[in-house]
């Protein structure tokens, strides 16, 4: 489907950015409506806090982290692009970001786990 | 290897179809040499563009298996297996055959402030410009660009904003932004900070991945980018 002429990874990285920048889109306003409940008393923040117990609700949420983790290390590195004098090292930074959302997510993943 | 190249070629306008011919392989042979084979051996009727044939003019650029190139500095032998595809560049008209209709693409040099500005009369003394000063190595960065639209044919953001200057026209405002004989950088300026100007540039980079001169329009935008922004906190446009 992907067509010759974006084959190199800072397309790819333009791919995840705005993936992962429409996805938060929709995400955020749901994460704060959960934290709204809290307001309604301790009862409903419980059941959604039991709710997220769950292990596949637990599997989406590390998918979140690092859809946010990539967004991040992804407009870092476009801030640098655009802001810092040229570096030759895109490869690099594209890698270096890819690598900083792993992590992200692992941590987490190992977090929710343990506890 | 066979002695013989498969080469699908575009023919007619928009709404045209591929035609394949069978061309003899040959050493060091280039995609240009094997269009130039089929037009005066096969079909004479095939329009295309070239000139210099070593790749200083501009003129010869198409899409080959997929990605925009220059086709005289493309060797046959050095591409990917299968059949050769030989296309116009994308983001521009189709006229006929291999011939993109380069206006659009010239017409925006002009609308990016591509013209230098003289800053002193024809009898002033020659400019002298310090080789290491930076405005002298920022230009010299960009200055080498031939005029192929490779970069224009290879940018998405080409593709979905029609009006995008695209980063040729941008890498040629941002040689004349340091350029310290011009006197044209108000007018520059406020022509490339627009909406289809340099902060419509996404940095995808792919630009800067086909140039064939190597050049890096992507570098070039953030440089118009910082500038029209130090421009607007100045109280510019
Ligand atoms: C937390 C730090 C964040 C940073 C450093 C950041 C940085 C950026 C940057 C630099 C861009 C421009 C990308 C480009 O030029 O193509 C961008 C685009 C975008 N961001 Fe973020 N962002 C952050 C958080 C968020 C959040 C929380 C959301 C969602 C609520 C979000 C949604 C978007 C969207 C939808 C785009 C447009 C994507 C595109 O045009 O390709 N961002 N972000
Ligand atoms: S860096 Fe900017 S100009 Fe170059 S291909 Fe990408 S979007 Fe287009
Ligand atoms: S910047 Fe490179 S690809 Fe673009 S027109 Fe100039 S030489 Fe061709
Ligand atoms: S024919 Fe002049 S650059 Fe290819």
């Amino acid at each position: 489907m992907n067509r010759p002429h974006r084959a190199h990874p800072a397309w790819w990285a333009f791919a995840v950015h705005r993936a992962s920048g429409l996805a938060l889109t929709l995400f955020v306003p749901l994460h704060f409506w959960a934290l709204g409940t809290a307001i309604d008393g301790e009862a409903a923040l419980d059941g959604m806090l039991r709710w997220t117990d769950n292990a596949l609700v637990k599997f989406a949420e590390t998918g979140l982290v690092v859809l946010l983790a990539a967004h991040m290390a992804g407009g870092v590195r476009l801030l640098a692009v655009e802001f810092l004098p040229w570096s030759d090292r895109q490869k690099t930074a594209v890698a270096a970001s890819a690598g900083v959302a792993i992590a992200a997510g692992l941590l987490f993943l190992f977090n929710v786990t343990a506890a | 290897m066979a002695d013989t190249i498969d080469a699908r070629i575009w023919r007619g306008g928009a709404d045209g179809r591929f035609e394949t011919f069978s061309v003899p392989r040959r050493a060091s042979q280039t995609v240009l040499d094997v269009v130039t084979y089929i037009q005066r051996k096969l079909d004479p009727t095939l329009s295309y563009r070239f000139a210099c044939r070593v790749g200083m003019c501009g003129s010869c650029a198409m899409t080959v298996n997929g990605k925009p190139r220059w086709t005289c500095r493309t060797h046959v032998a050095r591409l990917e297996d299968g059949p050769l595809t030989v296309e116009p560049l994308r983001n521009l008209p189709r006229i006929k055959d291999l011939a993109a209709d380069m206006a659009p693409f010239f017409d925006k040099w002009a609308k990016a402030g591509g013209r230098f500005v003289p800053s002193t009369d024809a009898e002033a003394d020659f400019a002298i410009v310090e080789p290491a000063s930076a405005e002298r190595r920022a230009a010299d960065a960009g200055i080498e660009c031939i005029g192929c639209a490779v970069c224009y044919s290879a940018c998405d953001l080409v593709s979905w904003n029609p009006d995008y200057l695209g980063p040729a026209a941008l890498n040629r405002a941002w040689t004349l932004v340091n350029d310290v004989r011009d006197a044209g950088n108000a007018d520059r300026l406020d022509a490339v900070a627009g909406d289809a100007g340099c902060h419509a540039c996404h940095s995808q980079q792919s630009c800067r991945e086909h140039c064939p001169k190597s050049l890096n329009p992507t570098a070039s935008i953030a440089g118009l980018k910082r500038a029209t922004l130090r421009a607007a906190w100045k109280g510019g446009p």
